[in-house]
C-alpha cells in the first residue's frame, strides 16, 4: 500500500440546504450571489448552452474560471466545463466537467449535489478543487439559510 | 441535515475506516471495500446504511454497479458550526490576555 492518496477522478459533493430548487439555482447562477460565498467571484453566463461559464473577480478585472455551458434544466440540472486560471498549474491541465443536481425534499429543503468529473487528465485541478468544493457549498447553505455569507474562510 | 447523526456515524471506528478507504479512493463498489474489511457482508451494509443515513456516504449508480461516494460536506458543516465558534472564542481570548498584559506592563 502506497502513502500516496489516489487522484479522485470523481469527486463528489452534497449538502441539504433549506431553500426552493428556484433560489439555490439563481444563487449559483446569478454573480449578485456567487460573489457572497464563492470565493468572491462573480459567475458569467448567458444561460444558453454552447455558449462560456465564466467566473470573474468581483471588480470583472482578472478571469478566475473559464468553462462552456452544457445542460441548462432550469432548477433541476446545471453542467458546466471547469478550467481554473487562478492557478498557474490548473490553467494548464485541460477542461474537466461540474454537474449540480438539485432536488426537492420534504419540509422545505432541498437536496444539492455538485459532482466534479473527468478529472483523469488534471490531477492538480483535483487536489485543488478538493477542499474549495466544501467551503462554497458550506458558504452556499450558510448564504440561503441566513442571508449572510459565512463569517470566516 | 442532522449534526446528531453525523456523530453517532463517526463514534465508530469500523464506519471511520470505511470513510479511509473511500478518502483514498472514492467510488467504490460494496465488494470492493468487502474486501478489504474482516467483517461479512452484511456487516459492511449495515455500516454503509449509517454513513449514508448520515449523508457522509452518497451512492450513485453507473450502469450495474452501485458506487460509494464520500460526502465530506457534512464534516465541514459540523467545522464551520462548532469549531470555528469555539476556536474564535479561544483566539480572542487570548489576543485579549495579550493586550491586558502590554497594557499593565
Amino acid at each position: 500500500m502506497t502513502t500516496m492518496t489516489e487522484v479522485q477522478t470523481t469527486q463528489l459533493y452534497q449538502v441539504f440546504i433549506k431553500a426552493s430548487p428556484e433560489a439555490i439555482w439563481d444563487a449559483i447562477t446569478k454573480p449578485e450571489f456567487t460573489t457572497r460565498y464563492f470565493y468572491g467571484s462573480a459567475v458569467d453566463t448567458t444561460g444558453e448552452p454552447g455558449t462560456p461559464w465564466r467566473g470573474w473577480t468581483a471588480d470583472r478585472s482578472q478571469q478566475l474560471v473559464d468553462g462552456e455551458l452544457v445542460e441548462w434544466d432550469r432548477p433541476r440540472r446545471l453542467q458546466h466545463t471547469w478550467r481554473a486560471l487562478y492557478d498557474e498549474d490548473t490553467a494548464l491541465e485541460p477542461y474537466s466537467r461540474v454537474t449540480w443536481e438539485i432536488e426537492p425534499q420534504d419540509g422545505g429543503y432541498s437536496k444539492l449535489t455538485v459532482v466534479h468529473d473527468q478529472l483523469e487528465e488534471s490531477p492538480k485541478t483535483a487536489e485543488n478543487v478538493a477542499g474549495g468544493w466544501m467551503y462554497v457549498l458550506s458558504g452556499l447553505k450558510t448564504l440561503l439559510e441566513t442571508g449572510e455569507p459565512l463569517a470566516s474562510g | 441535515m442532522d449534526d446528531d447523526r453525523v456523530f453517532k456515524a463517526l463514534a465508530d471506528a469500523t464506519r471511520r475506516h470505511l470513510l479511509d478507504r473511500l478518502f483514498e479512493r472514492d467510488g467504490r463498489t460494496l465488494t470492493e471495500l468487502e474486501s478489504e474489511l474482516e467483517m461479512t457482508r452484511f456487516g459492511v451494509m449495515k455500516h454503509l446504511r449509517v454513513l449514508e443515513e448520515a449523508g457522509l456516504v452518497v451512492t450513485r449508480r453507473s450502469g450495474r454497479e452501485k458506487l460509494h461516494f464520500l460526502n465530506p460536506v457534512p464534516i465541514r458543516l459540523i467545522h464551520d458550526r462548532w469549531i470555528d465558534k469555539y476556536t474564535e472564542r479561544y483566539v480572542s481570548a487570548l489576543a485579549d490576555l495579550k493586550t491586558d498584559l502590554e497594557e499593565s506592563a
